[in-house]
């Protein structure tokens, strides 16, 4: 006790100023090229995420000749912005276009139905393994684990071998399906993660007031994870709407059928496809899920993350 | 990544003893038993989906591995005909197969490593809060959202040798003597060291399009990390680099050892990537590539379902590796 005293006693009679200035001359330049060094890290960051979809933007709405003349060029003036590119990429076959309308709503119709029938099963799922005690659940979430990491390319061969003999090669439907059963597990594990974070009492208010374990489910549990829903069912369409692998596989040989990643692959395949085009399709690719993603980022964020803070 | 929770507590008086149990089989069910069967029923349709349309097909892919089918006579297909070990020995045999298996691990080592590094750079950058913080991280996230497609194509388009901007800017600013066609040239030398330029490449587009998956959980876990131990170490005189080393990285590895295990996994199984940037051309075919040219050029799906079959059961090998030699670094850090 004596020696803090002590101790207290010496330190009050430092002038103050005299302590910090023991302290921060060593530690400012230091410190001073860490901040340069963090704000060029983030300005080299912004760069190499920004300008990929600058340059893209910007090809799709210059015209090719000026792009083949000068190609170093990330601006574009006023008046030399042409929507030809677009017109070409959207009119429909028969028009002498790429056919992208077509895709766009292939692609939507996939999505959607993936979303919907995923969060189906996943929302009632998701409740199970967060709330339920029964037994052959930690067989089940082993399931899950090993369909979320297995090579999909192991999946694909019998499964294309299996649509192509029941004749379901070409069927939207059918790549729908597929795509459910990849995203299932993800979405129960982004669900589990919320339906846990909901006070156990209030479900056990619903119970004891004679609601089933479906009822609260419906009534009580549901309700409150519609951010959650929100933001699960968005990843799931992101998913849907990206996929190529098994889009190439199922639906290569009925063209009317393409979604817009595998029209958009097959462009550079065929004939000479100026960049420009290529830049126009991969724009109408990329908008939807650029401005779902900038809609729900922060949720998804959440919904994704959950359970990293926790180590 | 989770912690499971175990049952609360008030639940917890639901469960029965097993005498109880038995004494009541004969009435109505336990309460108990009634939250199983629920349990169940909620969860069957996601359950029966991914059997059907997941392990079944896996399981069917490796009877297929054992047998000589092709796409031709696929009706003919059953399952108990004619196993033979001919699409193993044609899969080690074949040329490419050793020199494909090493582009794979260069791959997904580069890919995993660079991803998780720029990851962490980017979450130790944007770690204090500043105006606009929001926005960039929102923005960092894009490549990683943007439909594999169509940023494989800005990449295609941007490195094209003759209207391509890094050729045109590396050429104009840069000093570069001719134009580099980064997607089909297998090696090239720099200061008379063979690089392999399309591989690095394509390890380069990894590293972009997956460091935000890193950094995401990275950010996560910086941002729960509690601010006065920094405090403390930065009063007590440690420079920056040391309070990196010894304060926060510690508190980070966890997550970094999950991120490499998922991201390696990742990786390893990638198809689209390198189809779509190189065709799997100038020493870029990683076996996924292998098996689609087998399924569809080749129309054989036996030596097809063999070569997926090697890829995932090297990756098992892999990741068994990893886990037990973890289990034994901790094991000797706690014995030490």
């Amino acid at each position: 006790m004596s020696a803090e005293t002590v101790v207290r006693g010496t330190e009050s009679q430092v002038p103050p100023r005299a302590a910090t200035a023991r302290k921060r001359p060593q530690h400012t330049t230091e410190e001073k090229v860490w901040g340069t060094l963090r704000v060029l890290t983030i300005v080299f960051l912004v760069l190499i995420t920004v300008m990929p979809f600058w340059y893209m933007v910007v090809l799709s709405v210059r015209p090719i000749a000026e792009v083949v003349l000068n190609p170093g060029k990330i601006w574009v003036g006023l008046s030399e912005i042409t929507t030809a590119s677009y017109q070409a990429v959207l009119r429909s076959t028969d028009a002498g276009g790429q056919g992208f309308m077509t895709f766009l709503r292939n692609s939507a119709f996939v999505a959607v139905v993936t979303t919907a029938v995923t969060l189906l099963a996943a929302i009632p799922g998701a409740y199970a393994v967060s709330r339920l005690r029964f037994g052959g659940r930690k067989i089940v979430s082993g399931m899950f684990l090993v369909v979320y990491l297995f090579p999909p390319m192991v999946l694909a061969i019998p499964l294309f071998v299996l649509f192509t003999r029941l004749g379901l090669r070409g069927s939207l439907s059918g790549l729908a399906l597929v795509y459910v059963a990849q995203t299932v597990p993800v979405a129960i594990y982004m669900l589990r993660n919320y339906f846990q974070t909901i006070p156990e009492s209030l479900e056990e208010a619903g119970l004891i007031d004679g609601l089933t374990h479906f009822g609260v489910l419906r009534r009580i549990s549901l309700p409150l994870a519609i951010p959650s829903v929100t933001a699960t069912g968005l990843y799931v369409f992101m998913i849907a709407w990206n996929e190529f692998l098994f889009a190439l596989l199922f639906l290569l040989e009925a063209p009317d059928k393409w979604t817009v990643s595998l029209g958009l692959s097959r462009l550079s395949g065929s004939i000479e496809v100026p960049s420009t085009i290529l830049m126009a399709g991969s724009v109408v690719l990329t908008v939807p899920i650029v401005v779902l993603f900038f809609f729900a980022e922060r949720k998804l964020v959440e919904g994704l993350t959950s359970g990293a803070e926790k180590g | 990544m989770t912690t499971t929770r175990t049952g609360p507590p008030t639940a917890g008086s639901a469960r029965t003893g097993p005498e109880e149990t038995k004494r009541r089989r004969g009435r109505a069910p336990t309460l108990r038993q009634l939250e199983a069967r629920t349990g169940r029923l909620l969860l069957s349709p996601t359950v029966l989906i991914v059997l059907v349309i997941v392990i079944l097909p896996i399981l069917w892919a490796i009877v297929l591995a054992f047998q000589r089918v092709r796409l031709l006579n696929i009706r003919r297909a059953n399952l108990f005909s004619n196993y033979t070990l001919a699409n193993f020995e044609t899969v080690f045999t074949s040329p490419g197969f050793w020199e494909s298996l090493r582009t794979t691990l260069i791959y997904t080592i580069g890919g995993t490593v660079g991803s998780i590094l720029l990851g962490l750079v980017a979450a130790l950058a944007l770690r204090r809060p500043f105006r606009g913080r929001g926005v960039i991280r929102a923005v960092m996230l894009l490549p990683y959202v943007t439909p594999v497609v169509a940023a494989t194509f800005v990449w295609t388009v941007a490195l094209n040798p003759n209207f391509g901007i890094v050729n045109a800017w590396g050429t104009r600013f840069l000093g570069w003597d001719e134009p580099i066609a980064f997607l089909s040239t297998q090696s090239s030398s720099l200061f008379g060291i063979p690089i392999p330029t399309a591989l690095l490449t394509v390890i380069a587009f990894e590293t972009w399009r997956y460091f935000p998956f890193a950094f995401l959980f990275l950010v996560a876990r910086i941002q729960a990390i509690p601010g006065d131990l920094d405090e403390a170490a930065r009063v007590d005189g440690a420079t920056v680099w040391q309070r990196f080393r010894y304060v926060i990285l510690p508190q980070l590895m966890p997550v970094i050892a999950v991120l490499a295990v998922l991201r390696f996994i990742f990786t390893f199984n990638k198809f689209d990537d390198v189809y779509l940037l190189t065709g799997g051309g100038a020493g870029t075919e990683v076996i996924s590539v292998r098996v689609y040219e087998y399924l569809t050029a080749n129309k054989d799906v036996g030596l097809a379902a063999a070569q997926a079959v090697v890829l995932a059961l090297v990756l098992v090998f892999l990741i068994v590796f990893y886990l037990r030699s973890t289990a034994r670094a901790e094991r000797a850090e706690q014995g030490g």
